[in-house]
């Protein structure tokens, strides 16, 4: 089929239509957004992006979801490595059910556990902390890094880990010297699905801060519904969303189609 | 790979079952809790049995809910699988075209969910949207605000837009997977594309494929943010899914009870449906 190029291109196309159009819309004034369509900016303004850049209250907001994101991250892909292990190379009484239950997790509605993460952050006095964010995305990310890694680390022969212990090699010597960076690419895959996955979340993100830790989407809502119809800087905002997942998309791009394949359901 | 017993791999896994047990043991407590309890304010709770369970399942509009959430997740897995697979058939195995379209089609995948709701609010605006105004240009009544037909097909299209690619990532990490010699295996016997794709492809994207299954059910119908941000579950409540609808009542009337009921219910439903899911998938897997 010499026509088959067509199939993936019309739907990079589809897709980036109303990536497009939330591009076109940032650099406009608001006086031209609401004037009519216009398929690019007739009178070109930086002006939503100096906004952003200037008054802290919006750019704290892409701080904020950067900490949170990082920190669940890090706390994530720690406490999953070592179960991960565990899971791939013992068996041990409940294996199975507890791997199970863990994906249930996976399953549970934000919607569900808003009210009580709010009651239960607070009652620790974690409420409005990005550490707050951070743990209780591990409910979804603690799951999906354990089945991924588990995944990644099946693939690894168990020799590997034997040969280790009869050249002298403790446990933990041979589990961070030899066998992550024999991982390293399971780990990225694993971090990147993380990132992905607290990064989009506002549900949590938002029922958990008030001032101190609040993300890029609350302020955006937030600005949506008091300042009327700012669209253009709301626009700007949705563009710059955007930034750092592109940046790390393109750093693992030659994994990310690997991800979930080598994980075991 | 063959596996030692060692019981002392819980330890390993210790610090999962801490952190995750305090982040769904101890809600899913409070909202059991709730569920069967009664409350007048002040703190003050009495005992309610099972009265909102009962309230929730014989309620017309979890009834309206809930149909309207099946509809839309059967419809995304009907369009989104199916779409997914082609997508990546046709997509080049080896190239520099390869992360080129990797990188393209993940992007809609790193966007926050409401930054996906308000991108599909502005784009489908009849005034001011690029498809809302080309769409009534060549003469469609087009006003997704306005009428229930032009909400769905704005929801389901946003969907579409927002998780077709990660079907296409798991169905291509699994067809990259089949070693060339198949092929050619293939090709010797004369075998037709057809044949090719359901005898040797088809078979090999069976396990991601059911990975893409659950995940795209389990996470549609879980879906809040964009449909709220997109719609806000209008006109009436014609796209009030499960989750929009559970918000409603626990934040914004704070009904407790028949929220954390509500919540149970829903939970087992999903888990319920993710089992039958995966006992049917797996159930040709020897």
């Amino acid at each position: 089929m010499r026509t088959r190029w067509l199939i993936p291109t019309v739907y990079i196309i589809f897709l980036m239509l109303p990536i497009y159009w939330l591009l076109n819309m940032s650099f406009k004034t608001t006086n031209e957004i609401l004037g009519g369509l216009t398929l690019w900016p007739q009178t070109f303004t930086l002006e939503n992006y100096i906004t952003i850049f200037s008054d802290p209250t919006w750019y704290m907001g892409y701080v904020n979801s950067l900490i949170y994101v990082s920190l669940n991250t890090v706390i994530s892909v720690a406490v999953a490595l070592p179960a991960a292990y565990a899971f791939s190379r013992y068996r041990f009484l409940g294996d199975k059910h507890v791997f199970f239950w863990l994906l249930t997790n996976r399953m549970a509605p934000a919607a569900v556990f808003a009210l009580p993460f709010f009651q239960l952050y607070s009652a620790v006095g974690l409420f409005d902390t990005h550490l707050a964010v951070a743990l209780a995305h591990t409910l979804f990310n603690i799951p999906l890094a354990v089945w991924i890694l588990e995944g990644f680390m099946s693939g690894v022969p168990k020799e590997l880990d034997e040969t280790a212990y009869i050249d002298g090699h403790s446990f933990w010597s041979f589990f961070i010297r030899i066998f992550m960076p024999t991982i390293a690419a399971g780990i990225g895959v694993a971090m990147f699905f993380c990132f992905m996955f607290s990064w989009v979340e506002l549900l949590l993100a938002k029922t958990l801060t008030s001032v101190e830790a609040k993300p890029i989407a609350a302020t955006m809502t937030r600005t949506a519904s008091t300042s009327g119809y700012e669209l253009g800087l709301l626009a700007a905002a949705g563009v710059l969303t955007i930034v750092p997942g592109a940046f790390v998309i393109y750093f693992v791009r030659n994994y990310i189609a690997k991800g979930f394949a080598l994980g075991r359901v | 790979m063959r596996k030692t017993v060692n019981q002392k791999a819980w330890f390993f896994i210790l610090p999962v079952l801490v952190l995750v047990a305090f982040n769904a043991i101890l809600p899913l407590m409070t909202v059991v809790n709730y569920s069967v309890q009664e409350t007048f304010g002040n703190n003050e709770f009495f005992w309610a049995g099972l009265i909102w369970f009962e309230q929730v399942i014989s309620s017309p509009r979890f009834h309206d809910s809930l149909i309207r959430q099946l509809i839309f997740t059967f419809s995304i897995l009907a369009i989104e699988i199916p779409l997914g697979v082609i997508i990546a058939l046709a997509m080049p195995r080896k190239g520099m075209w390869v992360s080129v379209c990797l990188v393209l089609m993940a992007l809609p995948l790193l966007i926050p969910w409401n930054v996906v709701g308000a991108m599909w609010n502005i784009f489908a605006l009849p005034d001011i949207g690029l498809m809302g105004y080309t769409l009534n240009a060549i003469g469609f009544d087009f006003n997704f605000t306005r009428q229930i037909e032009d909400a769905w097909f704005t929801l389901l299209l946003m969907d579409v837009w927002h998780w077709t690619s990660l079907v296409v990532l798991l169905a291509y990490a699994g067809l990259v997977s089949i070693p060339d010699a198949y092929y050619q295996a293939a090709r010797i016997d004369g075998a037709s594309s057809w044949a090719i794709f359901r005898y040797i492809q088809l078979p090999k994207m069976k396990r991601v494929l059911t990975i893409a299954v659950l995940l795209r059910f389990m996470d549609s119908f879980n879906i809040y943010t964009e449909p709220f941000v997109l719609t806000g579950g209008g006109p009436g409540n014609s796209t009030t899914l499960l989750s929009i609808d559970l918000v409603k009542i626990a934040l914004g009337q704070f009904d407790l009870g028949p929220a954390a009921a509500m919540s149970l219910i829903y939970f087992l439903i999903i888990l319920l449906l993710s089992w039958v899911f995966y006992t049917l998938m797996m159930r040709n897997e020897e």
